[in-house]
């Protein structure tokens, strides 16, 4: 298989429907908490170390052919906010249909059936990693990569962020991004052995309560 | 889980510019609705809800720069039942959901037949964008492109994917032609010299024969899909 | 490997009696963990958790196990709120806490908060196992340092079993040498005084309350299951607590 799949996959013109989420940063942009680079880069970096390496576990995970059903409830279980629930579901959903019109396989065709109105967006990444051809690494770098790339393009375009800054704090946030994705995948070597406990359960309270305030807006631009 | 089942009956199809759906059955004509901001979609989607509500099954997907608005109205006016209006939010990038990535679009439409359907139509309407905007032909069959006489005349002049491609090209308000100094056999020639062929509709949602230009062209195209 | 730290383990056990009220057959205080019982509102029976002394220390190992049988109600607060403080031997202080809930049995697990001083390090970890049919209110609520201090580095997991499916798996890590982000704009953007409130009630199986937003930085939300979580921030540990107080009161409304 093609190492060249992991670019595809991890594209941010991969048609899955990330461009209309923002992972929080709309809400954290309209209290006050963003409002520029730097806040941007907090922002990044807890939402990496919390939801982004459960995130990226669970693809590892899923990519290592871990139980989809077991790692969508695992999910359910560390996400408590419906809010993101519901988001997550959305993305699963749409993501599953781009992996399966761009790698048809009959392993997402079962995860597709099981989850008809979607599993949560990192199992069905990480199955879509693993159909095409792409290891847990590859997976949990898509994930984690994912979990601050989203808010970097949404505040682009929320405060107008000169676009040049942004990509800088995803470059300095690149050395985290490698310790989040190692600690990712062993966990889920973990998991394979003993069960989805060994999944990292770290949570990150304003996104949840953001997320659920976000969800009650009149108006918004962002999904999530 | 059933590895061993027959790939084509009973699982959700991958790709949905499929004419069919999973059971089998021809799928709802879909037509979308682009065009600059304020040139009128919404109010045409309105009209032609009403024009078309007592002949055929039809419902409406929205494409909001800010969530819902376009959906509020629709409901407002109580132009369709509220559970045959889906408002699909797009991260400020209308064009983006439209055309680059339909995944939402999608389920939306696809979540419209199997709750509400069996539909003949579904009108998906994008968000005022600008004039590059189109639709993906993964996400409709047929489009349509709404500019207005207000926004200057020489729209059609300078052409664009919309003006030049869409399937049908309709030049909204003629009634504030005079008032805002528009030459409208002006904007016609343009068009044509544009879209050759391609079909072209002057339109006043104000005047008695208001959309039913429209929503002929609207029969004509389903009547071909499902012949 | 040794520590020089303590070793606790409290145990209570509620059992329904004879006479239709809540009994306390085991009821184990230990070391600087001390349990009293007092007087319970009707058929409940109320356990205060009395620290004899403060802690936990570096390297101490605490640990607290309540089992409530079917149809017995048990209420557990404490006096005092209990501090995380740095001790003489190096190495993390653990608490554990370890509840079982059989069906038909009620919990209500209302301590006070625990402070994170500056220097300290603790590593907490609650495990609340619900059989189906059983009740459950859990507050937890952790205070960031005492007024006008650092606090120290601080690890709380909270896992809610019910039928033994996993409800709830959470995890907060801060202080010192806590990954990094914790106390940003996603996390706990500077507020000192988190908390969360877990309600398990089988009729919200039917009917579970709508996710809402609580003032300026809590919310309630549903959980997948017969629960609802409200997670609540807070400039100080008063502020969380009338927030969560007004949520349970709702709740029970």
């Amino acid at each position: 298989m093609s190492r060249a799949a992991l670019l595809v996959l991890a594209d941010g013109r991969f048609p899955a429907g990330g461009h209309a989420h923002s992972g929080g940063a709309e809400a954290a942009v309209k209290g006050g908490l963003i409002t520029g680079s730097d806040g941007l880069e907090a922002f990044c970096r807890g939402r990496l170390h919390t939801a982004g390496l459960v995130s990226a576990a669970l693809a590892a995970a899923a990519a290592l052919g871990v139980d989809p059903v077991a790692l969508d409830a695992a999910a359910d279980a560390r996400t408590p906010s419906l809010a993101l629930r519901v988001a997550s579901r959305k993305l699963g959903r749409q993501l599953m249909r781009a992996a399966r019109a761009t790698w048809p396989s009959r392993e997402l065709d079962v995860v597709a059936r099981e989850f008809p109105k979607g599993a949560h967006q990192p199992v069905v990444l990480g199955v879509a990693a693993r159909v095409a051809g792409l290891g847990a690494d590859d997976a949990a770098y898509c994930s984690a990569y994912e979990s601050v790339s989203g808010p970097a393009s949404a505040v682009v375009r929320l405060l107008s962020l000169d676009p040049f800054d942004a990509t800088g704090v995803l470059a300095r946030l690149a050395p985290e991004v490698d310790r989040v994705v190692g600690a990712a995948v062993e966990a889920a070597g973990e998991v394979v052995v003993g069960g989805v406990d060994a999944l990292p359960a770290a949570s990150a309270p304003l996104l949840e309560i953001g997320a659920e305030a976000h969800a009650a807006w009149p108006v918004r631009l962002f999904a999530s | 889980m059933h590895l061993g089942h027959d790939h084509s009956h009973g699982w959700p199809s991958a790709v949905s510019a499929d004419a069919h759906r999973p059971d089998g059955t021809r799928r709802a004509l879909r037509i979308g609705l682009g065009g600059p901001v304020g040139s009128g979609k919404t109010a045409t989607v309105a009209a032609l809800c009403r024009a078309l509500r007592d002949e055929l099954s039809l419902a409406v997907v929205t494409n909001d720069i800010y969530t819902r608005e376009d959906a509020e109205f629709l409901l407002r006016e109580a132009v369709l039942p509220p559970e045959r209006i889906t408002a699909v939010e797009t991260g400020a990038c209308p064009h983006t959901a439209i055309r680059d990535d339909i995944s939402a679009n999608l389920e939306a439409v696809e979540d419209l037949e199997d709750e509400v359907g069996p539909l003949a139509l579904i009108l998906v309407e994008s968000g005022g964008d600008n004039l590059t905007a189109t639709f993906s032909k993964g996400l409709v069959d047929a489009q349509i492109f709404v500019i207005d006489v207000a926004g200057g005349d020489d729209i059609p002049r300078k052409g664009g994917p919309g003006v030049t491609t869409a399937d049908l090209l309709v030049v909204n308000k003629t009634d504030l032609a005079p008032y805002v100094g528009s030459d409208l056999a002006r904007m016609a020639a343009d068009a044509k010299t544009q879209r050759a062929e391609l079909p072209v509709v002057f339109q006043s949602l104000r005047s008695e024969a208001g959309v039913a230009e429209v929503a002929a062209w609207v029969r004509e195209k389903l009547a071909a899909w499902t012949a | 490997m040794t520590t020089a730290g303590v070793r606790a383990t409290a145990r209570i056990a509620a059992r329904l009696d004879g006479r239709g009220t809540t009994a306390l057959p085991v009821l184990e205080s230990d070391g600087p963990l001390a349990l009293r019982r007092t007087r319970g509102r009707g058929d409940e029976a109320r356990v205060m958790l009395v620290g004899a002394m403060s802690g936990p220390l570096g390297g101490d190992r605490f640990a607290v196990e309540a089992e409530v049988g079917a149809g017995a109600r048990l209420h557990l607060g404490s006096a005092a709120a209990t501090i995380a403080l740095p001790g003489q031997s190096k190495g993390e202080a653990r608490y554990d806490v370890r509840i079982d809930v059989a069906a038909g049995g009620e919990l209500r697990w209302l301590p006070e908060q625990l402070i994170s001083a500056q220097g300290s390090d603790l590593c907490v970890s609650t495990r609340v196992d619900l059989a189906a049919g059983a009740r459950l209110v859990f507050r937890e609520e952790q205070v960031l340092g005492r007024a006008g201090e650092d606090p120290g580095r601080l690890s709380s997991r909270l896992t809610v079993r019910l039928d033994g499916r996993t409800l709830l798996d959470q995890e907060v890590a801060c202080g010192p040498g806590a990954p990094g982000g914790w106390d940003g704009p996603a996390v706990l953007g500077g507020h000192r005084a988190l908390g969360q409130l877990v309600v398990v009630r089988p009729e919200f199986g039917e009917r579970a309350p709508e996710p809402r937003v609580l003032g300026e930085s809590a919310a309630l939300t549903p959980l997948v299951g017969p629960a609802v979580l409200v997670t609540a921030l807070a400039p100080d540990a008063l502020r969380l607590r009338r927030v969560l107080d007004e949520a349970l009161a709702a709740l029970d409304g």
